[in-house]
């Protein structure tokens, strides 16, 4: 199957000429796009079912069966598995407390970004993985944050996962009453402005208006759309007493009406009645949900992490009239988007600059890596700009090319790209022979690699290096200007 | 335009007139021996929006106590600067410049641009063009002077990622270490020349500037002596460690960008700014001492997205403001005064009744900072938009 899949990718060139992508550019592109990095394999697969059926599996993963090996390696991972009330009972942590703490947290952090970078290099449902790491992205939570450390494991599992391709109101909701949210962003800790304190309570009190804000700003409208600061205060007010019982014994989602503000309040024009609770947060969620502005935030992101850093106005327009129609389906979204005419230009090919956890994993992919142990990735990960689970802003990575394209980053990329090649990463196992089908000649390597023809910069720096090793020829390759874009 | 589509390849036009392969004039640092005498403008962001109010205590504010009843600076611990202003107890280090003139601060400084989010105030500092978001290029790239004989390392931004300040026009590099700033396994020509060749003009424009940069840094790097010189641990002190190593190299830098990060106390503000304000202090102070005499031809200038609440919300925090503080550091710099007009912080002298008000357009601060680093540069092409009104905080040239 290699084999008949890199002879098809031999017929691709480098750059669709036609004002229309050609089948093999088209398979390519999917490839390159809705995958972490395209295979030999994945191709095959393309070619097999043909490029729409493909895509429309891609968005139906509970129909693709998983790769069996990887499911067997998940369930080594104890602590990705665990409720909050487990994982804090087996791995006991105080913030700023004792040394027992620390390794706790390390094994918990390793298990959680080790398990999300081999389903990103391994998983048959690769679009679902990528989902996944959009949207974690998009209502991004951050891991060294006091009990954050033990609360992203279930945030990514319980609140973002399963509703990557559901809809947008669930993942919104449930993305505000989980722990880990409530925490780092302060809303736990949010009570009634007016409310006094009693004669014991230690801790000041009163209204915090930072998840408000992000909720608002990054999660929903986006910061262009007209929302006041009244209204930032306001839907404050409506999430007052949204807070996590036992912080340090499972840390479970409650509402506490005594510390609710059960005024009447208007947010974005609708009047929030006075005397009610819960129902307050509630409602201001279905708003912002149902708003027009969210359509087309939501989609505008989208588009800009699968289709192009700057998409058209009539693509995002066409997607926020889907999120409207379906209710937040973001399957219907997605597709919309994947069947646009837009996202299947020769305009959009290889348009999009790798982030480092994309350019990294398809490294990997490319390479046929077996992964024994992240730590060195991760720690890549991290000089490359891009440590998993540990941005600290709201804001997520930005997907954009020139958020990545600087020095620093690229040494990273060819440096990474050498050690790879080489097999000197620690943990990392490659079988390079196996991985270019026992290529040797430089021009070979390239395509094997990128699985396309490599253009004039990668054949005319390479096609006097027959002398060079297969292993260095790939390091370069991998480094290179034309891996770098997908 | 969504506030993300503003972004465009600003350097495409300017990096297509390069040719490869041009005389490497600057691969000695000999070439720079005429250098020595050049200004060093090195920013500093502190992301997050530093409480200045914290920073640069107005003690002698009736209100700034009683705003603040948890988290006020006690009197008695605040270093006093001249009966009205003191600096909070962790930037201690800091009194010593203060006293000896070459630490000055400015205060109520800002943005007019209300808004409160961290991305977009962020993003109007950087730009430098407050409110207008389709500007594709950083104030500090603008801000860098023609000159005949660039060197390839005149402008770096320290991290992973090149700040926005530094996006632009002109050659900046970004870089983590300068000792790992290089390629392994003598793949170097291979990959310069792949770069080179590359049809995408951004790679090929980045991979340009950094494969000259890392020339020259390899020779700063073989000749570097270590200062002996103990700078704190952390993303601040690391990177204006290597800053110093910069400046003392002789090696052509102009302008360098640090960021400091965690500044967004909204819980529990007083032990986090302890720890902030005495990073930002020890980092500052390392600086100072290991660049000794060469701090002459240097002014650090430092800044936050916003300021934050006067009044001290329900968790012992403060939520997003809007007046803060700057701070100017260097040989040059009119120390040991508090610049500004201070608004007051009276119900009816807060800014919409809850933030401290600006009287500073933080671009004037940053103005007379330009001015002073490249003489005088075109303050409109710098601060388009603006009629800069640069403020005098520094000694006149001699």
């Amino acid at each position: 199957m290699l084999r008949q899949a890199i002879s098809l990718v031999l017929a691709v060139s480098l750059f669709p000429a036609a004002p229309k992508l050609t089948k093999e550019h088209r398979a390519l592109h999917a490839a390159s796009r809705l995958t972490f990095g395209p295979t030999a394999d994945t191709l095959a697969s393309i070619q097999k079912l043909g490029v729409d059926k493909w895509v429309e599996q891609q968005l139906h993963p509970e129909k693709i069966a998983e790769d069996p090996a990887l499911e067997v390696r998940l369930k080594r991972y104890a602590s990705v598995g665990m409720s909050n009330a487990e994982l804090m009972e087996k791995y006991p942590f105080r913030p700023g407390q004792g040394k027992g703490g620390a390794a706790n947290v390390r094994l918990i952090y390793t298990e959680l970004a080790e398990t999300k970078l081999l389903r990103a290099v391994h998983s048959n449902r690769q679009l679902e993985e990528l989902l996944a790491d959009f949207w974690f992205n998009h209502f991004n939570v951050f891991f060294d944050k006091g009990m954050d450390r033990m609360l992203v494991t279930s945030y990514e599992r319980d609140a973002i996962r399963p509703h990557v391709l559901g809809n947008f109101k669930d993942l919104l909701l449930a993305t505000s009453k989980h722990p880990a949210m409530l925490f780092y962003l302060d809303n736990w800790r949010s009570v009634f402005a007016d409310r006094l304190p009693r004669r014991n309570e230690k801790r000041a009190i009163g209204l915090n208006e930072n998840y408000a804000r992000e909720l608002l700003e990054l999660h929903t409208l986006g910061v262009d759309n007209s929302y006041t600061q009244q209204d930032v205060t306001e839907v404050a007010r409506c999430f007052t007493g949204w807070s996590i019982a036992d912080l340090r014994e499972g840390a479970k989602f409650k509402f506490n009406p005594l510390l609710h503000d059960r005024k009447q309040k208007t947010v974005l024009g609708h009047t929030i009645p006075a005397g009610r609770g819960e129902e307050d947060g509630l409602q201001v969620l279905d708003i912002l949900a149902s708003h027009p502005a969210t359509a087309k935030y939501i989609s505008t992101k989208l588009a800009q992490r699968f289709v192009a850093d700057m998409p058209s106005e009539e693509l995002i327009g066409r997607m926020a009239a889907a999120f409207t129609k379906s209710h937040g389906d973001l399957r219907v979204i997605m597709r919309t988007m994947l069947t646009a005419p837009e996202f299947w230009s020769p305009a959009a090919y290889k348009a999009k600059m790798k982030m480092p956890f994309e350019m990294v994993a398809s490294a990997l992919r490319a390479t046929g890596a077996e992964i024994d142990n992240s730590s060195a990735i991760l720690q890549e990960l991290k000089t490359l700009g891009q440590p998993l689970f540990r941005k600290v802003e709201p804001t997520g990575y930005y997907p954009f090319a020139e958020e990545w394209t600087n020095s620093a980053s690229l040494l990273g990329r060819m440096n990474f790209g050498l050690q790879l090649s080489q097999n000197k990463v620690r943990g990392v196992r490659i079988d390079l022979d196996k991985a270019l089908d026992g290529k040797t000649a430089p021009a070979e390597i390239a395509q094997a690699l990128l699985l396309h023809q490599p253009g004039p910069e990668t054949l005319k720096t390479l096609q006097n290096k027959s002398e060079t090793s297969p292993a260095q020829i790939a390091g370069l390759v991998l480094g290179g200007p034309e891996f770098q874009r997908r | 335009m969504t506030s993300n589509t503003r972004r465009a390849f600003v350097r495409n036009a300017a990096l297509t007139a390069f040719g490869v392969g041009s005389a490497p004039a600057w691969l000695t640092r000999t070439a720079y021996a005429g250098a020595k005498s050049r200004k060093v403008l090195v920013a500093i962001f502190q992301r997050g929006a530093m409480d200045g109010l914290s920073a640069v205590i107005p003690y002698g504010e009736r209100r700034y106590a009683a705003l603040r009843p948890t988290i006020a600076v006690p009197r008695e611990t605040a270093i006093d600067l001249d009966g009205f202003f003191a600096l909070h107890p962790a930037l201690k280090p800091l009194k010593p410049f203060w006293d000896s003139k070459q630490l000055a601060a400015i205060h109520a400084t800002g943005s007019p641009d209300p808004t409160r989010s961290h991305f977009d105030a962020q993003d109007f500092m950087e730009s430098g063009t407050p409110g207008r978001k389709a500007t594709r290029d950083g104030w500090l790239n603008r801000a860098i002077p023609p000159q005949p004989k660039p060197s390839p390392i005149r402008a770096i931004s320290m991290g992973g990622t090149l700040s926005r300040s530094l996006r632009g026009a002109n050659p900046a590099v970004a870089v983590n270490t300068i000792a790992g700033f290089k390629v392994r396994d003598d793949a170097q020509d291979d990959f310069m020349s792949m770069y080179a060749q590359s049809a995408d003009p951004m790679l090929k424009g980045t991979g340009k500037d950094t494969f000259e940069a890392v020339k020259l840094l390899e020779s700063i790097n073989r000749n570097q002596v270590d200062s002996g010189i103990t700078y704190p641990n952390s993303r601040l002190g690391q990177s204006l460690r290597q800053i110093a190593t910069l400046i003392k190299a002789d090696a052509g830098l102009e302008v360098a960008f640090a960021d400091s990060l965690g500044w967004d106390t909204h819980a529990g503000q007083a032990p986090m700014l302890q720890n902030l304000l005495g990073d930002f202090a020890n980092s500052l102070t390392a600086f100072h001492q290991d660049l000794g005499e060469r701090m002459a031809d240097v002014t650090v200038v430092s800044m936050s997205e916003f300021g934050r609440t006067a009044k001290e919300n329900g968790n012992r925090g403060t939520d997003h403001g809007h007046a803060n503080v700057m701070f100017a550091l260097g040989g040059d710099v009119a120390g040991g005064k508090v610049y500004g007009k201070w608004p007051g912080l009276e119900a009816e002298q807060l800014y919409e009744g809850r933030d401290l008000a600006v009287t500073t357009d933080f671009r004037d601060v940053l103005a007379s900072a330009v001015r002073h680093h490249a003489g005088t540069p075109d303050l409109v092409k710098i601060f388009p938009g603006h009629q800069a009104k640069p403020l005098h905080f520094f000694r006149p040239i001699q």
